[in-house]
């Protein structure tokens, strides 16, 4: 991790206060330490790309931002309040990978009652209904939809309180590649609109998509550029080429670090 | 697909401003209510179930004490409020466990809900629901069973109503402690059929040994039940009757700010 980002690192071109600050966050999960001395910034009106193998701690990381995870140590702040703090819940979408909505309901009947408990505006829905592409549907019970639509009414029910911050879990799995497109057309002019949005995925190629990218493995970051830079700094043609090569040098970098004695061992 | 982000972003802050905290509170309760009836709705078969079942039963109770109408006398009226208890308590703990399994409730806690408006949301849904099953339930013991009652009828209405929204808040309570579907409907003989023998149906709790009298005591079942025989032997209202009625409401509101209280938003 030294190696790679000296300094807490800045996205190029804001000088704005960061929409999200992780210090030395640490979750311990039944006995095993999820995330370890975590550094995260994110720069406001910015797509960042959380990426990394299933399992190493992404969806922790992000349920920390959202303020619904226990933390052992460190802090997180967003939009410069304490995670989880209550002003928050106005300005802050989380979609979590399994789409969160109720399969008895249909899509307008959720839609309304996340927008009442939002406080927004009827007009939300059919805005929301646009943004996700699923007009027509809007009568359909959830539970008769496919997963990727089901995906979409998660994803529209956050997007109705036009948030500051959104977190997506894992947005775009199981979507075909046009819509997927359309997802990232979407998120991008969010962000240009001003909205700061952190997005997991295990898929590699839409990397290329994010202005920031975030590597993790194993509960750490191992990466956290452009991916140009990445790219650059790799010698790699691709993000997954370039995350493999970094995943060799941090292991190499932790082997060498078990080989010299342990000292100032919190 | 649009991108109509421009009216998005400047939506936000107007609509999250509520002018009033309470009312907004309020308002957040309905549709939760509102929400919970909804999904129902769409479940026509459970809200026939929740209707005809405890209608059965008190039919079949009237028919195998055929030959002892005493004893349909003597258990009708307590068995009112026990059926509509028992049912209410199970259709709510499942309910809230499949809002938790679902994800819907971790994604509502990161959001502008207080744990209470969700709670009361639920408490008046179910609670609805309790009063519309009661009323069929009374009608039925009242009009074609032929119960016979000394005191008020509208207050054994009252009573009955009371029991199925205890039922539904201490389903809420305790589905807070069940992490999957086996163990809340375990909750069922672990939490109401001790209840439920201690309550003076089968022996009078005043001859119960001193234990089981205290146990008794302490449990809000006990205070359903008296109740409702009190107002089956005794003409007029007495204030004993007021005081487990408000053993009763007492009891639902405490379940209901214990079921807010026991809900976390941060999880391990």
């Amino acid at each position: 991790m030294i190696n790679y980002s000296a300094g807490p690192p800045t996205a190029p071109g804001s000088a704005a206060a960061p929409a999200l600050e992780v210090r030395d966050l640490r979750v311990v999960r039944g006995g095993r330490t999820v995330l370890d001395d975590l550094h995260v910034d994110i720069a406001p009106g910015t797509v960042t790309g959380l990426l990394g193998p299933s399992g190493c701690g992404k969806t922790t990381l992000m349920r920390s931002i959202v303020g619904v995870q226990k933390t052992d140590g460190g802090e997180v702040r967003v939009l410069g309040r304490p995670a989880g703090h209550p002003s928050l819940r106005h300005r802050v979408g989380y979609v979590t990978q399994a789409p969160s909505v109720y399969a008895d309901l249909s899509v307008a009947e959720n839609l309304q009652y996340f927008a009442a408990v939002l406080g927004a505006p009827r007009s939300a829905i059919a805005r929301v209904v646009g943004q996700v592409g699923l007009e027509g549907r809007e009568r359909d019970l959830v539970a008769r939809l496919s997963g990727g639509q089901r995906a979409r009414v998660s994803l529209a029910a956050a997007l109705l309180g036009a948030p500051d911050l959104l977190v997506l879990d894992e947005p775009t799995v199981g979507l075909d590649p046009v819509l997927r497109h359309e997802l990232w057309e979407l998120f991008h002019s969010l962000a240009d609109a001003g909205a700061t949005l952190l997005i997991s995925s295990h898929v590699m190629d839409e990397a290329s998509r994010c202005q920031h990218l975030l590597l993790m493995r194993e509960g750490r970051i191992i990466a956290d550029d452009t991916p140009a830079a990445l790219l650059a700094r790799t010698g790699a043609r691709e993000i997954e080429e370039a995350f493999l090569a970094l995943v060799a040098g941090a292991d190499q970098t932790a082997k060498t670090a078990a080989a010299e004695p342990v000292k100032g061992n919190r | 697909m649009s991108t109509n982000v421009v009216s998005a972003t400047s939506a936000g802050p107007l609509a999250a401003a509520p002018h009033s905290p309470l009312r907004a509170s309020a308002v957040r309760t309905l549709a939760t209510a509102r929400r919970v009836l909804t999904q129902l709705r769409h479940d026509p078969r459970t809200i026939a179930l929740l209707l005809v079942v405890p209608c059965v039963l008190l039919v079949l109770l009237k028919y195998v004490f055929d030959g002892a109408p005493q004893v349909f006398d003597r258990t009708g009226a307590p068995l009112l409020g026990i059926f509509p208890l028992i049912v209410m308590f199970l259709v709510t703990s499942v309910a809230t466990l499949r809002e938790r399994s679902s994800g819907t409730l971790e994604r509502l806690l990161t959001m502008p809900l207080a744990k209470l408006d969700l709670v009361l949301g639920y408490a008046l849904a179910f609670g609805l629901l309790a009063l519309l099953q009661a009323a069929i339930a009374f009608g039925l013991t009242l009009g074609p069973l032929g119960l016979h009652v000394s005191g008020p009828t509208w207050l054994l209405f009252v009573v009955a109503v009371g029991d199925g929204l205890l039922g539904t808040a201490m389903g809420l309570f305790v589905s807070a402690f069940a992490a999957t579907e086996f163990q809340a409907v375990q909750f069922l003989p672990a939490f109401i059929l001790p209840q439920f023998l201690l309550c003076g149906l089968f022996t009078p709790r005043e001859s119960m040994a001193t234990v089981l009298r205290w146990i008794s005591d302490v449990m809000p079942l006990s205070y359903a039940v008296d109740a409702m025989t009190r107002l089956t032997r005794e003409q007029g209202v007495s204030g004993l009757v007021g005081r487990d009625l408000a053993v009763v409401g007492g009891s639902a509101a405490l379940a209901l700010a214990l079921g807010a209280v026991t809900l976390r938003r941060r999880t391990a």
